[in-house]
């Protein structure tokens, strides 16, 4: 073993290695925030997409359930919230209960009946789900805006207070971000995340244990949709507009992307992976017309090399042999 | 016969299909309670099709009683909060997660924090090794060791009455005779079994009952005394 060698011994590494994706996203927040600038603004998008993928990893990584319409729930309640504050002059946090309200209500009609399908035709489902919405952004032109969108959507704030500066903003995210990963934590080490992780692993064991296969199903499909309407929530209020294309299929790619980068069914996956994924194309800036050359040649040595998501890059480090 | 216990479970023909295809044949069979029944058959003779079916986990028809009250007929989590529980072909245990995971899983409809304490003992005294593998990923045991994770959490559930579809399947005879071993332990201590299993021999020998299964149909009922060489087991089968 070539490790060895070194002062660091591998299970000393491997002790440390579940702490190293929170650090190293936690440094480069703070980076962004003492840097200011662009990247502060990448960030921000990063962390919005955190929650998003949060949401998505629950029903997918923890579940194992297939989703291609979350995109539905996001513009929900972004849109929802976008028309009421910027058209109606309600405060945020009430356009924020309104879409969660519309969001949740979708989620229900469309989870209640489809969740009783399996794999690909609950996939098909949701995709179906996810092209409505957006076809109805594009088409209701009198409420959405169509393809110009909406603009002038009030920042983040309470009362009198608003949220301007960017670096507050990415300040606020960051807190909504650990929030909702604290939860996700919690929520997975409950009774409830074991059964979802047993249904995961075969919904006819769990079954055979007591388990409520369709009420949990239908529980996480709720759950992870109300983490998709707070991102699409928080989306518009902190870049002041909308239009169809921000909730279209690219955001479903994106936030698979980061989620299978990051670590499928890990808690710091989704996270690390929006990070990471939100950063890249950044990076490879200078390389100018193989900027997506780059982009994703890295994405490929990413994913041979860390099959499991970042988040399980301790696991490469080999283990000591016992004496 | 006179004077046997009522029973815990009766099976009335009891039909499943998968599609078109029906692969049990109006089964007939009846448990008595603290009874050790063997459920005997070549492959494909319907033995994990008549315990799924018994369990509601497929479509199926005719009439299961436990206790002398019927079963609903497609609501498993409804069966096993009764008591009647299920260890999977193929073990079914939840890879990702630990061992006491599992274990936790199994008492899932329990709400008593006591209780469960006293069955995660009850499970360790029988099998030690779940103790020591406690934090571990159940993906990670060995074959022996998932199976006993299987039990374990069988037993977590509290049955009346456990069936077992081929715990046997794919393990080293050693392991297979430690794990069937646990279950005549349990047996003796008056939990009712239900064993299916391939291998004639090792079931025998611990049953008090076993009925013969072929081509989707309960053809015989074997009394294990009768039945002392293999060339009888050969028969059995031939027949």
């Amino acid at each position: 073993m070539t490790t060895s060698r070194s002062s660091i011994s591998p299970d000393r590494l491997r002790a440390v290695a579940p702490a190293l994706p929170w650090a190293i996203a936690l440094a480069v927040l703070a980076y962004a925030f003492i840097a200011g600038g662009y990247l502060v603004t990448v960030m921000s998008f990063a962390l919005i997409y955190a929650i998003f993928v949060t949401g998505l990893n629950l029903f997918m990584g923890y579940a194992g359930q297939v989703t291609f319409g979350h995109n539905a729930f996001a513009a929900l309640g972004g849109y929802g919230s976008a028309v009421l504050t910027s058209t109606y002059g309600f405060p945020p946090l009430g356009g924020f209960v309104a879409g969660m309200a519309l969001a949740l209500c979708l989620a229900l009609l469309v989870g209640y009946p489809t969740l009783r399908l399996k794999g690909h035709y609950l996939a098909m489902a949701t995709l179906a789900i996810g092209l409505i919405v957006y076809e109805i952004a594009v088409q209701w032109q009198a409420v959405t805006g169509g393809y110009m969108g909406l603009s002038g959507i009030p920042p983040l704030g309470i009362g009198r207070f608003e949220i301007v500066s960017d670096r507050w903003q990415l300040a606020v995210l960051a807190v909504i971000v650990a929030l909702s990963i604290w939860s996700a934590m919690r929520l997975r080490a409950s009774r409830f995340g074991r059964a979802l992780v047993a249904i995961a692993g075969s919904e006819d064991a769990a079954r055979a244990l007591g388990i409520d296969v369709a009420h949990y199903k239908l529980m996480a499909f709720l759950i992870s949709a109300a983490y998709a309407a707070t991102a699409g929530w928080l989306f518009v209020h902190v870049v002041g507009f909308v239009s169809p294309e921000v909730f279209g299929l690219h955001m479903v790619v994106l936030a698979f992307t980061m989620l299978y980068v990051g670590g499928i069914g890990t808690a710091a996956g989704p996270l690390i992976g929006a990070v990471i994924i939100s950063l890249l194309p950044e990076t490879f800036r200078a390389l100018k017309d193989y900027q997506d050359l780059a982009y994703g040649a890295g994405l490929i040595l990413l994913l041979i090399y860390a099959p499991k998501g970042l988040a399980a890059l301790g696991d490469l480090i080999p283990r000591s042999k016992r004496s | 016969m006179s004077g046997q216990p009522a029973p815990i479970l009766e099976v009335r023909e009891l039909s499943a299909r998968y599609g078109s295809v029906e692969a049990l044949h109006a089964a007939t069979l009846s448990i008595a309670d603290g009874e050790f029944v063997a459920i005997l058959g070549p492959n494909g003779a319907g033995k994990s099709t008549l315990m799924r079916a018994v369990m509601g986990l497929v479509p199926n028809s005719g009439a299961v009683h436990f206790r002398g009250h019927a079963l609903p007929r497609v609501a498993p989590d409804a069966c096993a909060a009764l008591g009647v529980v299920l260890v999977p072909e193929g073990r079914g245990i939840f890879a990702p997660m630990t061992v006491e995971e599992n274990l936790e899983l199994g008492a899932y409809l329990l709400g008593d924090a006591t209780e469960l304490g006293r069955r995660r003992e009850r499970a360790f005294a029988l099998f030690p090794r779940l103790k020591e593998r406690l934090h571990q990923v159940a993906g990670s045991l060995s074959g022996g060791e998932q199976q006993m994770l299987a039990v374990g959490r069988a037993l977590m559930a509290g049955p009346d009455i456990l069936l077992l579809d081929e715990p046997s399947l794919g393990l080293a005879p050693r392991v297979t005779e430690d794990i069937l071993a646990a279950l005549a332990q349990l047996n003796r201590d008056g939990l009712t079994i239900v064993l299916v299993e391939q291998k004639a021999p090792l079931a025998l020998k611990l049953a008090s009952r076993a009925y013969l299964m072929s081509l989707g149909r309960v053809v015989a009922e074997i009394d294990p005394r009768t039945v002392t060489s293999y060339d009888d087991i050969a028969q059995l089968y031939l027949s």
